[in-house]
């Protein structure tokens, strides 16, 4: 057996560590990191189609968006879109999570009921739900109609078409993060339950001042995903409506797409992106600040 | 004692309402894709049974190129990640090398902004290398997954070092021990990773639909964007239906047959740290 002193031993460790980390670490370097810092620095230049090489123009790009309507029009629908999916969606998970963690025989059944749709593409949910939106033939607006409403044309009003995609987004979502409320709740102590429950609380109040507060930790990181994930979706936006009425639907990924690949214009895409890399730090920044002070029970 | 009962009944009835609520897009789907087109819409069938629906998007679009190229994709950037995963996670999770903090950063910087929103700079590169239209192209950027390395190094740290140093004794170097002690011991992290990724693979759409630009290398999910925006699809929502069906049907029955599996796996993939 060869011995090596520990400058060598830990040498070698060093090494290898490096190449196996080595595979994903290359392919993560470059379509990762590098890819930030690509589209920070295009975002400071001209870069068209046709182009040879991208033109360095300063702040230019982020001058224009910030004067250009369009812009914050989309910035606005991005944030409303989250803050009218992520809201009812943990909402209704929550909801679901704690009928589901009772124990009956039907709990399978429901449990498959509302976990189903997160594992159907989004492309698929949207071709259907796009024809349940149809104005008039469409099921949503016969069910207006019988009920004595007039029909609604969902899709192809303004005020409508977004509340439109956020149902249907929140029915296909809640499920997923009911899995995680669910697993949360279950890993919070019967102990501390039947305790309360000598004491004499009821249902309503272990929940009120028992599970909700110890589910703080599953609020915070349910909301970063259930943001990150209303960002980064545009699926549906590309099927049902492609941003109209009258980009009345146009989300920021979809704009940066349409600027990337059905404009060309690679500096104002890149711009985009950067503060979409913004807007994702952000939503990244309280998990990272909690991480030290975990807000931990058990 | 008759009252909390009747409240716990209740409660079921409810859920099981809402369950059914929930299952009406994917019943009147179905419904829809397996009768004879009608112009009224209606939730349940009011038509006679029939495949032809099936049988003509299955004609109309290559369906037969899609699911192989799909298979394909979904396939083989499991099998890269699985290698490329497994390896890191054990450097990263097992040893303690010099700088391996470095690599935590570049995870973390995957978990916050996900491969979807870097869309166009990405594509920048793979056009200079010339992989445009390729399903290489498509699947590249996956190959280094930060959610797998997590998965795999959060099971292989729980695993008792005394093994892995029996091992050692035994002879084993580092690929031995990996593949005979780490591994078996992570099959269910392994499984869960599986899961998710061959979901994700499958119903992704905004990358394929980029990358791709001949109809050999489409995917599933830009087929079925590509005809359910046809002007022959228009109002003619029996075929979507049944391409949405088409398209569907393998990852819905796997999750019907393994939905434990499936939500388990969401949740050990989601909750990173």
């Amino acid at each position: 057996m060869k011995t090596y002193t520990k400058k060598q031993r830990e040498r070698r460790n060093t090494l290898i560590g490096w190449l196996l980390v080595a595979p994903a670490l290359i392919f993560m370097l470059i379509f990762t990191v590098y890819p930030i810092f690509r589209s920070v620095y295009l975002s400071l230049t001209k870069y068209r189609l046709g182009m040879q090489t991208p033109e360095f123009i300063g702040l230019e790009n982020y001058i224009n968006l910030a004067g250009s309507s369009l812009f914050w029009k989309v910035m606005g629908n991005t944030l409303y879109f989250a803050l009218i999916t992520i809201i009812p969606s943990m909402v209704v998970g929550l909801f679901l999570a704690t009928i589901v963690n009772r124990k009956s025989r039907m709990t399978g059944f429901v449990r498959t009921a509302y976990f189903y749709p997160v594992v159907m593409p989004m492309i698929a949910i949207a071709s259907i739900w796009m024809f349940i939106y149809m104005a008039k033939n469409g099921l949503f607006d016969q069910m207006l109609v019988r009920m004595g409403f007039e029909p609604m044309n969902v899709l192809s009003s303004k005020s409508t078409v977004l509340p439109a995609m956020a149902f249907m987004y929140v029915w296909k979502e809640a499920g997923y993060l009911m899995v995680f409320f669910l697993s949360g709740i279950q890993s919070i102590s019967t102990e501390v339950n039947e305790a309360a429950r000598i004491d004499g609380a009821n249902s309503w109040t272990i929940f009120r001042k028992i599970t909700l507060p110890l589910l703080a930790p599953t609020f915070l990181f349910v909301s970063t995903i259930a943001l990150t994930n209303s960002f980064k979706l545009v699926d549906h936006v590309v099927i049902m409506t492609e941003g109209a009425p009258n980009n009345a639907s146009t989300l920021l990924l979809y704009y940066i797409y349409q600027q990337g690949f059905t404009n060309f214009n690679y500096g104002v895409s890149s711009a985009l992106t950067t503060i979409m890399l913004v807007l994702l730090m952000i939503v990244a920044l309280p998990r990272f600040l909690s991480q030290d002070k975990k807000i931990h029970y058990n | 004692m008759q009252r909390k009962k009747m409240i716990g009944a209740g409660i079921t009835l409810f859920a099981v309402v809402l369950g059914i609520l929930w299952l009406i897009p994917l019943i009147w789907m179905i419904g829809t894709a397996f009768s004879v087109p009608s112009f009224h819409m209606t939730l349940f069938p009011t038509t006679a049974f029939t495949l032809d629906n099936l049988k003509y998007v299955w004609n109309a679009i290559p369906f037969g190129t899609y699911y192989l190229n799909t298979l394909t994709l979904v396939v083989c950037t499991f099998a890269v990640q699985f290698v490329t995963s497994t390896l890191a996670a054990y450097a990263l999770g097992v040893m303690d090398f010099k700088g391996s903090s470095l690599v935590f950063a570049v995870i973390f910087m995957q978990i916050i902004i996900p491969n979807d929103v870097l869309i166009t700079p990405n594509f920048m590169t793979l056009s200079e290398m010339k992989l445009i239209d390729t399903k290489v192209g498509m699947m590249l950027p996956f190959y280094g997954s930060a959610m797998a390395i997590f998965l795999l190094r959060q099971h292989f740290k729980s695993i008792p070092k005394a093994l892995a140093e029996a091992a050692k004794i035994d002879g084993a170097n580092t690929w031995q021990t990996i593949w005979r002690v780490y591994m078996p011991c992570a099959k269910p992290a392994y499984l869960s990773f599986a899961v998710i990724s061959v979901s994700y693979h499958w119903n992704n759409y905004l990358w394929p639909l980029i990358v791709t630009n001949s109809p050999q290398n489409r995917t599933l999910t830009v087929g079925l964007a590509i005809f359910a925006k046809s002007k022959e699809a228009n109002m003619q929502w029996a075929n979507v239906c049944a391409a949405a069906f088409i398209i569907i049907v393998p990852l819905l029955l796997a999750f019907f047959v393994a939905q434990k599996q499936f939500m388990s796996s969401f949740v050990s993939a989601g909750i990173k740290e």
